[in-house]
């Protein structure tokens, strides 16, 4: 086992990790404008709170991905091919759900916000849902042959652990949301996030606990049932400090519960990145699916540069934006008219 | 369904359209940034204004490159797998450079400008937008290292048939790269100045028309205001003639660039794809002049149906070597000397699906290299004359009345990007049927190539392509018609569209919140919000 694709495996579970707790909130938030905002001055308040941080956010996503390309070419063509049809679907999501942030407030109709706030919504759900079902499909396995690539069709992908993962993130992200909510608004938003969290938190968490045991019912060892026992520690402790009116701790407890059960999963996977249900011969591992050790090195040191300065920048751009945020500092509307001379 | 035409229209058609938001952000973002810093460094409001309204339009197209970019990402593993795995050890490092060092810089600071207004000090403030343009122009770089490689690849050896990376620096200083990253810089600045040019235009003409603005009898501006108008204040006039200003003296820096890093990338594309340069002049025989317009049928693609009518002698010669007398190589001298080197037909591998053994054709399409080289340089000609003509025009402080001249500046916006997208549809399309190009010149390595024909997904259907093509071309255009519709919107509102302040006082409503003035407290609405 080389210290590089260790390495790695490491570094994209990090970054995976991080997106799925930073944007996992945004996508949460952004379903709940959908359906939970009451009054558009609440669903503007919802927006603002994730409106300076959803782009970095995103960007971890993009970078697990052409990480992924860099570190593990193989893993990454194989992956992403087999998941052609999901992948587009979530391709479309995330256009839909940048554009409808940026957009929504540029209309002064009734229709068009409820448009955009169904693209915000639709969008963060599919998009939650998409990288759920990928996560879980390169956990647990795809049809691939010797050469990687998918056979069977354009669905030959499907399976039931594809929906229990796709199920895992839409919980997650929409409890997530709401905790984010809880901890960053004020007034009937905050109260109707909290109550949201007390009352669904262990529904919603449900598939992403199930995820989690298949996986380490299928590859666990004693060090990633550790990790399974400090994920369900924290899960509870973000119940109990959401029944305890503690924002902070329900959602610093939430994403805890995500990271070590993120974590219980990669490191039980390992070293395995892809497995194939049709040979286990054919699974893709760290070692035949990795670039070669130059590439690796050079890498290894662009982000163990990038990576500390990169939490440090976000850190100080949520320090930045820590204000909790109430209907008061939403400002009013302006509508945009020519500036010309009625004639 | 042969999925490899399908796939190569998805990935050229989503490209394309993501090249139309990207130049101009990369040529805006700087020109913003730079008013910015005028108003930190003079606190004259004329600059404040200039910032808001422009970083406004920069970010209703700013979204829309995030939004078309995130496919680019995407797509080469989705659609073109052994592509993928061909190049991954050399092609995927400077993507994931381009997401730690440029991408996230760009994000988390566009969030913090856009509602840092009142968060941060002026200077800070300031600081944030010059970091998110410039991770957006690193971003440029790092792409663009990246396609280089596909056009001229080295820094590898080849380990088992695949490249493997051995100098990550020869990746980094590619000629190539340098080469095509200032020439896309300096064209994307061209795309930007002219929508400064045009629009600024555009509302000198409105103030005119209006009647705020008249001229003596030398013809010099006579600066007016209308109350009526929210916005229409003397200061409104200086945010627009400087922003012309500065439009047109941005764009002769942009274009003066484009020449002349085009012609440093010309005299290298001549050593490093002779091919795809013989096929933009549509040569059979090797040759000094440069044809200006030729007549025949290009599509027949043979070169002999085509005849030069108008030909500059010698100018072949200087594009290629800087002289004016050294042959340049036609396409009946390469063509042998590509099926020297590469065969005559494709190799028999299943890899090539039913295209194995097939006959190679090395001339790319020369319909599209042709004119792609000619609409690319035109273009970008006219944008330069009309930016020098304006600088003129509006010398004594205003524009012409002249409805059918406003229109041909607003038009004139649209120059750059037909040239910036017929530069890139050239080398792109001019690089067939390869993929990875073979250099033969010395700087490349040798034996480093692949068909395009390898490259698509073997997994993935004709149906699958399909689906994606039509769906996100179906997207595409209708979010085209948004973006349009909310700049058209927001530029015809002039500076209140991004300033709701300056109508405060009138039936418009709102609060007055000025961004930058005065200390602020807890309860303060944002001075920014979606």
């Amino acid at each position: 086992m080389e210290v590089l694709h260790v390495i790695w495996f490491a570094a994209l579970a990090f970054l995976w990790t991080g997106y799925l707790v930073l944007d996992g909130f945004d996508l949460g938030v952004g379903m709940r404008i959908w359906l939970r905002g009451r009054t558009e001055k609440q669903k503007r308040l919802m927006l603002n709170t994730i409106g300076p941080v959803w782009d970095g956010n995103e960007v971890w996503l993009i970078t697990a991905g052409a990480g992924t390309f860099a570190a593990f070419p193989m893993w990454y063509a194989g992956l992403f091919s087999s998941l052609y049809i999901p992948l587009t679907i979530v391709l479309v999501a995330l256009i839909f759900r940048a554009v409808s942030i940026e957009y929504r407030g540029k209309g002064h109709t009734d229709r068009w916000r409820a448009n955009w706030d169904r693209a915000l919504g639709l969008g963060s759900a599919v998009i939650a849902f998409g990288i759920g079902a990928m996560l879980a499909s390169t956990t647990l396995g795809l049809p691939i042959d010797a050469n990687g690539d998918r056979v069977g069709g354009p669905f030959a992908w499907f399976s039931w652990y594809a929906v229990l993962g796709g199920l895992a993130v839409l919980g997650f992200s929409w409890i997530h949301g709401a905790a984010f909510l809880a901890l960053k608004a004020s007034g009937q938003v905050r109260a109707d996030a909290l109550l949201a969290v007390r009352r669904w938190l262990p529904l919603a968490v449900a598939p992403l606990v199930v995820w989690v045991l298949v996986v380490q019912w299928r590859y666990g060892s004693v060090a990633t049932w550790a990790a399974v026992v400090v994920a369900v520690v924290a899960l509870a402790g973000s119940w109990l400090a959401a029944r305890a009116d503690r924002d902070g701790w329900t959602f610093a407890c939430l994403a805890a519960f995500l990271v070590t059960g993120a974590i219980s999963i990669f490191a039980a996977v390992f070293p395995v990145v892809l497995p194939s249900t049709v040979d286990p011969a054919y699974d893709l591992t760290v070692a035949n699916a990795s670039s070669g050790d130059y590439a690796l090195t050079i890498m290894t040191w662009v982000a163990g540069v990038a990576l500390p300065l990169i939490l440090v920048y976000q850190a100080w751009s949520y320090w930045t934006f820590r204000r909790r945020l109430s209907e008061v500092h939403i400002p009013e509307g302006h509508e945009v008219r020519p500036a010309v001379l009625p004639r | 369904m042969d999925p490899l035409e399908i796939a190569r229209w998805q990935f050229g058609i989503t490209t394309v359209y993501h090249f139309i938001m990207v130049p101009l952000t990369l040529g805006l973002g700087p020109l913003v940034a730079i008013m910015q810093t005028l108003w930190v460094r003079t606190g004259n409001e004329r600059y404040l204004r200039m910032t808001k309204f422009w970083g406004k339009v920069y970010l209703i197209n700013f979204i829309m490159g995030v939004a078309t970019g995130l496919v680019q990402e995407f797509q080469f593993g989705m659609a073109w797998s052994e592509y993928s795995r061909f190049v991954g050890d050399v092609f995927g490092a400077p993507l994931a450079m381009e997401g730690l060092l440029a991408f996230f810089f760009e994000s988390t600071f566009i969030g913090l400008w856009i509602f840092g207004w009142d968060r941060l000090p002026k200077k800070i403030h300031l600081a944030c937008l010059w970091i998110a343009v410039l991770g957006s122009v690193a971003s440029a770089y790092f792409i663009i290292v990246a396609n280089s490689w596909m056009q001229h690849p080295v820094g590898v050896e080849m380990v088992d048939g695949r490249p493997v990376m051995t100098d990550i620096w020869a990746v980094l200083t590619n000629n190539t790269a340098l080469a095509a990253f200032t020439h896309a810089i300096f064209g994307a600045i061209g795309v930007g100045s002219a929508l400064l040019i045009g629009i600024s235009w555009y509302h000198l003409w409105q103030r005119r028309r209006d009647g705020i603005d008249t001229v003596d009898q030398n013809g010099r501006v006579v600066v007016g205001e209308n109350p009526a108008i929210p916005g229409r204040d003397r200061e409104d006039h200086s945010v627009w003639l400087k922003s012309l200003r500065l439009g047109a003296v941005a764009a002769m820096i942009g274009f003066a660039g484009v020449a002349v890093t085009g012609d440093v990338q010309g005299k290298l594309m001549f050593e490093q794809q002779p091919m795809k340069m013989a096929a933009a002049e549509a040569a059979c025989h090797d040759g000094t002049s440069f044809s200006v317009l030729s007549v025949g049928d290009l599509g027949s693609q043979n070169c002999d149906d085509v005849k030069g009518l108008i030909e500059i002698p010698g100018l072949l010669s200087f594009l290629a070597e800087g002289d004016f007398g050294t042959p340049v190589r036609g396409v009946y001298t390469l063509i042998p000397e590509y099926e020297q080197d590469y065969g005559t037909n494709l190799p028999e591998d299943e890899i090539y699906g039913e295209r194995s053994g097939q006959e190679i054709d090395y001339l790319p399409l020369m319909e599209v290299t042709y004119w792609g080289f000619r609409i690319m340089i035109g273009f970008g000609a006219a944008a330069t004359g009309f930016a020098a003509l304006a600088l003129w025009i509006a010398r004594k402080g205003t524009v012409p009345a002249s409805k059918p001249l406003m229109l041909l500046a607003v038009a004139s916006i649209g120059a750059p990007f037909v040239a910036n997208i017929a530069g890139w549809v050239f080398t792109e399309m001019g690089r067939q049927p390869f993929v990875v190009a073979p250099n033969p010149d010395p700087s490349g390595i040798d034996g480093v190539y692949m068909y395009t024909a390898a490259a698509v997904s073997p997994g993935v259907t004709g149906q699958e392509v399909i689906f994606s093509l039509v769906t996100l071309g179906l997207i595409y255009l209708a979010l085209f018609v948004v973006e349009v519709f909310l700049l058209v919107k927001y530029v015809r509102g002039g500076v209140v569209s991004a300033m709701p302040e300056l109508a405060a006082h009138d039936h418009y409503g709102g609060d007055g919140h000025g961004g930058a003035r005065g200390p602020h407290s807890d309860d303060d609405v944002l001075a920014f919000a979606y």
